[in-house]
Parts: C-alpha cells; sequence; structure tokens
C-alpha cells in the first residue's frame, strides 16, 4: 500500500481513499475541478445560455432512446415499415421510446436554433470563440445529416421521396452528377439497400462522430471561457486569487440553474409526447404513415419542419444547379460568421441600430421561409421566398459593411448585474 | 560519423513515411467507397422488363416500374397528337437537346412509333412523379392548359410529350428510357433495338 492512500484513509474515511486511489491512476477530481467546480462562468447569464445543456440533455434522451429502438427496428424495405407499427403496437411502451425520440428530433432542432440564435444576439462566434463556433457548426451539419438519415428509416411514403429529393440534390453536381447519385443510393433508385446504409449512417457513424464534436466544443468553450449577455470578457478583470471578478463556479450555481431549465424543458416535452406527439403533421408527417411507394409521389412533398427555410430557398430559385448551390450556401456561410462580422463590440446592447435591423430582418426571413417552405408553390409564395432569400443573404454578405459603419455604445470593464 | 542529428535526413524520412502511408491508406480507402457502388445483384435487378400494350386504349396511360422508376405508357389519340406542335415556342428545350433519351426520340413525338409515348416518370427537378393532366383546360393546373404532364411537389409543367415548358422549376424534358417493340403489342423497357 502506498503512503498517499494511508494518509487519507487516516483523514477522510473510505470514499477519500477510493477517491485517492483513483486520482493516483486516473486525473478524475482534476477533471471535475478543472471542467466544472471551479470553470468559472460569467454571472450574468440570462435566459439564453439554458439551452447548450439542454442540447446535451436531448443528445442523451437521443441516444438512450435510440439504442432500444434498434431493438426492435429492421432496417430492410420489405420489414422496415412494419417494424416500427410493431414498435407502436405490440412493444411495451414502445411506442413511449418511439415518440421520445421521435419527439426528440424535432426538440433537438428547436433547442439548436435558440442556442444559434443566442450566439448572434451576442455575438459569441467572435473572437477568441471562432473554433468553438465551428466546431458547433459542424454538430449542426452532423445534426442535419442524422435528421436526414433517420428520416428514411420508418420507410414511409414521405421518407421514400424526401430521401428521393434530397439525393437528387446530388444531380445537379456537373458531370459525376448521376453516378454520385448511384453511389449515394447503391442502386438505381432509394431501394433495400440505401435503407440498409442510412440505418448505418443513422445510429453509428454520425453518432460517434456527434460525440467527438460534442467533446470538442466543451472543450474549446472551457478553453476560451463563457461569453456573456454583455460580451465583456471576465478574464480581463481578476481578483487577487486569479479567479475573475464577475466568473461563479459552474457548479454549483449554474448546475441548479439548469437543472431549473430541464425540468421546464421535460414539462414541455412531456406535453408534446403525450398529447401531441405528432405535432399536427409537423413533427411526423400524415404522409408517411402509409408505406413508400415508388410510383406514388405524396400529392405535397415538404421536409419536416426544420429544414424548411433551405428548402423554400431551394425552390425559390428556378434554376436546379443554382437552387442547389443557394440552399447549400444558406447552411454554410453560417461558418464564415466569425470573419464576416467586423464589429467591434459583441453583445447586442451595445451594437448600433445597423445591425440590430439586418438581425431582425434575418430572424423574420428565416422564420418566414420557414413557413414558405412548409406551403405549396404558389406563384406568391415563389415570389415572397424569392424576395426573403435576399433578405437572408443580405444579413451575411452586407455584414462587413453595416457591423463596421455602426454606431456602437461604449462597452463597460464589467458585466452588468443586478441582484435579486 | 557526427554526433549532430542530420535534420534534412530526417525531414526526408519523415515526409517519406507519411506520404507512403497515405497511398497505403488511399488503397485501403478504395474497396470501402467501392462498396458502395450497385451491387452485382442490384445490377441483375436492373434487367430490362416487357410490357403487353394490347389492351392500352387511345387515350389509356399505364405505368410500369422499371429500377424502382415508373414508366408511363402513353396511347395517344390523333387530337393529342395535334398538340404536339402546339405549344412548342412555351417550351425550354423543344428539340431536345439538352434532354435525356435515345437518339430515335430526338424529335417532336419523341417516340419510335407517335401514338406510342414511352416516358420515365421521374421529373427532372427533384425527382417527383407527374401527374398526367391529359385534359385541356384541366382547370387543376391552369385554365390555357393544352394537357400533359404536371409535378405536384413544385409546379414544373411538360407538354404531350414529356418536354418541359419554360419558366418552371424543371430543367430538362421527361427522360424518354431506351425501349423497343418485340412486337405490335410488347415493348421492352430498358433495351434498344441493335444498331443496324
Amino acid at each position: 500500500m502506498s503512503s498517499t492512500s494511508q494518509t487519507a484513509k487516516a483523514g477522510g474515511g473510505r470514499l477519500a481513499a477510493l477517491t485517492t486511489w483513483i486520482d493516483d491512476r486516473f486525473p478524475m477530481t482534476a477533471l471535475w475541478k478543472s471542467q466544472v467546480s471551479e470553470y468559472y462562468a460569467p454571472k450574468n447569464m440570462n435566459f439564453w445560455y439554458y439551452f447548450g445543456s439542454l442540447a446535451m440533455l436531448v443528445l442523451v434522451i437521443q441516444i438512450l432512446t435510440g439504442i432500444f429502438l434498434t431493438m426492435n427496428y429492421k432496417p430492410s424495405a420489405a420489414d422496415a415499415f412494419g417494424s416500427v407499427e410493431y414498435i407502436m403496437r405490440d412493444v411495451e411502451w414502445g411506442w413511449l421510446i418511439r415518440y421520445m425520440h421521435s419527439t426528440g428530433a424535432s426538440f433537438f432542432f428547436i433547442v439548436v436554433y435558440l442556442h444559434m440564435f443566442r450566439a448572434l444576439l451576442y455575438g459569441s462566434y467572435q473572437k477568441p470563440r471562432e473554433l468553438l463556433w465551428i466546431f458547433g457548426m459542424l454538430i449542426y451539419f452532423v445534426l442535419m445529416g442524422l435528421a436526414f438519415f433517420g428520416y428514411l428509416l420508418p420507410w414511409g411514403n414521405m421518407s421514400y421521396w424526401g430521401a428521393q429529393v434530397i439525393v437528387s440534390l446530388f444531380g445537379a453536381v456537373p458531370v459525376v452528377g448521376d453516378s454520385l447519385m448511384e453511389w449515394i443510393r447503391g442502386d438505381y433508385y432509394i431501394s433495400d439497400i440505401t435503407l440498409n446504409r442510412f440505418f448505418a449512417l443513422h445510429v453509428i457513424a454520425l453518432p460517434l462522430v456527434l460525440v467527438f464534436l460534442v467533446i470538442a466544443h466543451l472543450m474549446a468553450l472551457h478553453e476560451v471561457g463563457s461569453n456573456n449577455p454583455d460580451g465583456v470578457e471576465i478574464k480581463k478583470v481578476k481578483g487577487p486569487d486569479g479567479i475573475p471578478l464577475d466568473g461563479i463556479a459552474f457548479h454549483p450555481y449554474y448546475t441548479v440553474k439548469d437543472l431549473i431549465g430541464v425540468g421546464v424543458f421535460l414539462i414541455l416535452f412531456s406535453l408534446v409526447i403525450f398529447y401531441a406527439p405528432t405535432m399536427g403533421g409537423y413533427f411526423l408527417e400524415h404522409a408517411n404513415f402509409e408505406p413508400a411507394n415508388p410510383l406514388q409521389t405524396p400529392p405535397h412533398i415538404a421536409p419536416v419542419w426544420y429544414f424548411t427555410p433551405y428548402y423554400a430557398i431551394l425552390r425559390a430559385v428556378p434554376d436546379k444547379s443554382l437552387g442547389a448551390l443557394l440552399m447549400g450556401a444558406a447552411v454554410v456561410l453560417f461558418v464564415f460568421l466569425p470573419w464576416l462580422d467586423r464589429g467591434k463590440v459583441k453583445s447586442i446592447r451595445y451594437r448600433g441600430p445597423l445591425f440590430k435591423f439586418f438581425l431582425a430582418a434575418f430572424t423574420i426571413s428565416f422564420l418566414a421561409l420557414g413557413f414558405l417552405g412548409l406551403q405549396p408553390a404558389t406563384p406568391l409564395y415563389t415570389n415572397l421566398a424569392r424576395l426573403f432569400s435576399v433578405v437572408y443573404f443580405a444579413y451575411f454578405l452586407l455584414m462587413p459593411w453595416y457591423s463596421s459603419v455602426d454606431k456602437t455604445k461604449p462597452v463597460p470593464t464589467r458585466v452588468t448585474y443586478h441582484a435579486h | 560519423m557526427t554526433e549532430e542529428v542530420d535534420t534534412g535526413r530526417r525531414h526526408f524520412l519523415t515526409v517519406a513515411t507519411i506520404a507512403t502511408g497515405a497511398v497505403g491508406a488511399a488503397f485501403v480507402a478504395v474497396p470501402f467507397l467501392a462498396s458502395w457502388k450497385p451491387s452485382a445483384r442490384a445490377k441483375a435487378m436492373g434487367a430490362p422488363v416487357e410490357i403487353d400494350i394490347d389492351k392500352l386504349e387511345p387515350g389509356g396511360i399505364v405505368k410500369v416500374e422499371w429500377r424502382g422508376k415508373a414508366i408511363y405508357v402513353l396511347h395517344r389519340t390523333p387530337e393529342m397528337l395535334k398538340q404536339v406542335n402546339a405549344v412548342v415556342d412555351q417550351l425550354r428545350d423543344p428539340q431536345s437537346a439538352e434532354s435525356e433519351q435515345p437518339d430515335f426520340a430526338k424529335n417532336d413525338a419523341r417516340a419510335l412509333k407517335p401514338e406510342y409515348l414511352v416516358l420515365v416518370g421521374v421529373c427532372t427537378h427533384l425527382g417527383c412523379a407527374p401527374l398526367d393532366k391529359l385534359t385541356p383546360g384541366d382547370a387543376t393546373v391552369s385554365a390555357d392548359w393544352q394537357g400533359g404532364f404536371f409535378c405536384p411537389c413544385h409546379g414544373s409543367k411538360f407538354d404531350i410529350s414529356g418536354r418541359v415548358f419554360k419558366d418552371v422549376p424543371a430543367p430538362t424534358n421527361l427522360p424518354v428510357p431506351p425501349y423497343r417493340f418485340l412486337s405490335d403489342t410488347r415493348i421492352l423497357i430498358g433495351a434498344e433495338a441493335e444498331k443496324a
């Protein structure tokens, strides 16, 4: 027995001895301190800061329910639709696990969109948080991939035709478009082969990548420190103990705060699962309650709500290649925000009227495009989608101009905080 | 022998090792990437299909499946054939220059025998199945509709030969699959006649 564990035994009993035994072999206490109990976050974080921890919660829900769904789901064209019905009707509590997973998908996007909007409000993507933002965007892309691959798995008719439409986008690639589509599908059409590989991507490949990216996102966050609603770097003003004066320990202060968020979230989540699991066709589309039929397109194809802003942009462009290109650009442009934004202040609290105007216009456009993407493509709606697409892109492409000429307010050296 | 480290040699060996490893990794990637291509079974199941059009009345349309795609066979009436030339100035690609079809279908009728139109029922925009709206003036399309095909997904319109109209999202005409007549009443979809 080593001398360190003997001292611990004398001082703090068996548990302390075990802790020391582990710490001699694995940095358990050191990790807990550096990442949680001695990670200092700004004391003025507000409502918008719930959504990071909530995204983690939904990730856990999705992984857990997903594992249990694979125990009864069969990834083949002949069995997939039936096995989902089997889960819904015959497996004990199968309906609950399945509704948790399908509702979780929509809630994942609600939470992530609010989390991203927070970054736009408070300039959380600005220096020194560029990499943190890029990891976040990669998480968003992987999430979109997961949602797309997962959507084919129930093998309903909307699953089938949704996958058909998205895979067809790759046909817009010059020269190799057709063989690229064949390569993705592994067949001349969306078939059993396609379903099987989408299953593999959905349940193992992308979740692994996602978990690694979340770890990278958190490591980058804890390296640079959290931003806050004032956009003030709290590390600039430290006390004699080296701790930021405006910082409070993540645990217990924010773990307790986040628990309230978790409680409210779970209430809303449960209300949807138990009383509106299809959300009137927005979370689970009605056309998906009949099996995939390669010969019968549903009368109105729309992706699930979280993709509709981009889908509206795709439809608004009368040229296939350009439409696909602009849709891709609409997603990817977020990555470049740290370099498009030339503003000297981070938070909307100290930004000028131009920035506020463009952010408001962008937010309205995003929501409007989301609505239009759900509607049939009438001439009026198409023209509206074109208008909002222009505003959407203006937010990004004009940002170097309006963020640099904007009249900003002076930023305080300390965060604004009122004790309750 | 010198005591100093030969950094040039060390650098060369490092780069050479990385390069060799990268080439090896590229070779190993080939089988994994190639495993995504259509398998031998998928290729075999994509073989041509035969259909019987003996009972297809004039004005009637039959839909069969080939390679998971809907193939439309429309028995056109003389009235329909007259409309083939009616809307040419409103079409994006009336001569089928940019579209996908066997050489024999690069004409107004887009067919081997004008009365039988064979089309792939997959919209060239994003792969939905166009609806047959064969009645002129069909109010579900537009008041001046001449009869043809209409995609409900994004509103693309095609004439009675499957040629795309201007100002719709679909870029090209509906494809014509390779096919040939085995007899007057039997069509083989998926293979053209041998070139003489």
